[in-house]
């Protein structure tokens, strides 16, 4: 087995909580701020301990709350240091206000968002609802796909985070359950050529607390009449750059990550048995696993069908999405939450946004599931795969489809 | 693919024993997703955790519906849950208990059973009901499909520290050693 690794690395077993916090380890992150929430606390408890053991040399701060969590990495961030942070549901909810005034402050912060669905009723479990609810503030936001993928894109995403082009915070998103408590066999790169791929880290180069170098940090701008609204649309508008240069930057990055790891994430969006298709699923997270199967077991029935993942959501990734749906005739769009806005699912709402902009406008539907920790299998993708295809002969999608409803 | 359920209680280490058990089998070079089932998991309550394993690598994160073993750590729990639900033609039954085999009603699709009086063992080693280790080794024993060896290699890997860790490598064992496996003949139908 150990002649498929390279040389360094070292095969593990562990949830996605853990792969996350061997990924901070390797980051050689300098200060975490925690506050523990289902799904999230495995996580939390995993750095904590690497702490103790002297395995990852970084301040922890347990407080109070999640909104002095953002409000401490903030001041750090400032000061110079590399910084992370783990939330969910309430705990991201209370956390709003600074993670409003995160992106703004261009602070390259990295956080997970251990997903979990949105009160109420009452759900501890897992679903996409509370990272969609900040999908819109700024920060760049990545779902994983499996264990493997949490642990390289939590590394990845501080070079993404830093990048003189980007100095956005990141959201490193993984499903709760499934993916927070999920084990899987997963390759433990070697320390020094994680530290070799971030290289040396500057994230206050352009905003500092620093008693050598005083600048006004946060300014108020001022209103109308005078400078103030037009420097504010300046920082508006670098902070829009920003986003769109994440795009750029997050594929180097992969490619970059593929080069010197030999695991090749596709960045932005992922294409899956689309040669030949006539019509597309896609999906958004740990729910592709299953739904991959379900599109191999179509195709060698003769359906064709491909699959396309978001990976990166936030910014989203227009372009490239719509090159990968330029040749099928229908998609039928899986998501694990809901716009409230527009009774459908959140990545539906934005994928016939794009394809809107694109020269071929096809018919599309949104399928809702997974919600509170229900489980997405290969026979719920059945489903999304035979109504799609009558969608792609008929061309009439129908009202959104909640996939769950008879479970 | 060939995919587990365990059945067992809060407290006694369903999902530490299905984490266990990936480690062992990825020692032996396979692929392993373990999903634990997931609640307000309380002390006592039914609780399941998913593992399937295969030579190439898994993509489902999904539960298990089909299981090809199903794998009891707890004497009553088939009392709680229907423990056969969905079970495959053919499947494997490792189960801890004190009676003999006659006293079970087993579905037609149950070709092979272990039986192990994993809580004897686990109140004289650890004084506490606790059987997942005692029952990973009747697992070992039973199917065949994962070594003692690597059991024994995935428990030293495991947080288990000093006294923790021999009684859990000498509940290993003897669950190994005290497992019997019998293997249903019935007859085909006419």
């Amino acid at each position: 087995m150990s002649a498929i690794l390279k040389p360094k690395s070292k095969l593990i077993v562990c949830d996605g909580n853990e792969a996350a916090a061997w990924a901070v380890s390797l980051a050689n992150v300098d200060m975490v701020a925690v506050y523990p929430i289902t799904p999230q606390s495995s996580l939390v408890e995993y750095l904590a301990k690497f702490i103790a053991d002297g395995r990852l040399n970084a301040e922890i701060v347990d407080v109070e709350g999640e909104h002095s969590v953002l409000s401490v990495l903030q001041g750090a961030c400032l000061a110079g240091a590399r910084t992370y942070t783990a939330s969910c549901g309430p705990g991201l909810a209370f956390m709003f206000e600074p993670y409003l005034r995160t992106p703004g402050m261009r602070l390259p912060l990295v956080m997970t968002i251990v997903t979990r669905d949105t009160l109420t009723p009452q759900s501890v479990w897992g679903g996409h609802q509370d990272a969609m609810s900040v999908r819109e503030v700024g920060w760049v936001h990545m779902y994983c796909e499996s264990v493997q993928e949490v642990l390289d894109t939590t590394i990845m995403a501080y070079k993404i985070a830093e990048h003189h082009d980007v100095m956005l915070p990141v959201n490193v998103n993984h499903d709760g359950n499934y993916l927070s408590f999920g084990a899987a066999r997963c390759e433990l790169p070697d320390q020094g050529e994680v530290s070799a791929f971030l290289g040396e880290k500057n994230v206050n180069w352009h905003v500092a607390l620093d008693p050598q170098r005083p600048m006004a940090v946060d300014p108020l701008t001022g209103g109308a009449g005078g400078p103030g609204p037009s420097t504010f649309v300046r920082y508006r508008k670098g902070q829009c750059s920003g986003m769109q240069n994440s795009l750029k930057v997050i594929t180097e990055v992969h490619e970059e990550w593929g080069r010197r790891f030999g695991r090749y994430h596709a960045p932005l969006v992922e294409s899956y048995r689309m040669d030949g298709a006539d019509y597309a699923i896609m999906t958004i997270g740990s729910m592709t696993g299953a739904a991959k199967d379900a599109v191999d077991e179509a195709r060698a029935r003769g359906d064709k069908v491909g699959l396309v993942k978001v990976k990166t959501y936030r910014p989203f990734p227009a372009q490239a999405l719509a090159a990968a749906l330029a040749e099928v005739n229908a998609v039928g769009v899986v998501d694990r939450s809901v716009s409230f806005g527009w009774n459908c699912g959140p990545l539906f709402q934005d994928t016939i946004t794009a394809m809107y902009c694109a020269p071929k406008r096809i018919p599309a539907m949104s399928f809702i599931g997974g919600l509170a920790g229900a489980d997405l299998t290969v026979g719920h993708f059945e489903r999304v795969i035979r109504r799609t295809a009558e969608l792609a002969r008929d061309g009439r999608p129908a009202e959104t489809v909640w996939l769950n409803e008879q479970d | 693919m060939y995919e587990i359920r365990i059945h067992g209680r809060g407290g006694q280490g369903a999902v530490l024993a299905g984490g266990i058990l990936a480690t062992a089998l990825v020692l032996e070079g396979k692929f392993v997703v373990a999903v634990p089932s997931f609640g307000f998991e309380r002390r006592g309550a039914p609780v399941a955790s998913y593992l399937r394993f295969d030579e190439r690598e898994i993509r489902q994160m999904t539960n298990i519906y089909h299981p090809d073993c199903v794998l009891c750590i707890d004497p009553t729990v088939a009392r709680a849950v229907n423990v056969f639900e969905g079970i495959k033609d053919g499947a494997v039954l490792v189960q801890t208990t004190a009676k003999p085999l006659g006293e079970f009603q087993l579905p037609p699709q149950i070709a092979m059973v272990g039986l192990c009086d994993a809580v004897s063992i686990a109140l004289d080693i650890f004084k506490r009901s606790i059987t997942n280790t005692i029952m990973l080794g009747a697992f070992a024993r039973t199917t065949g499909l994962v070594s003692l060896e690597s059991l024994q290699a995935a428990i030293q890997e495991s947080d288990f520290r000093d006294a923790g860790l021999k009684q859990n490598m000498a509940a290993l064992e003897r669950g190994y050693n005290a497992t019997e496996v019998h293997q249903i003949v019935r007859e085909a139908a006419a």
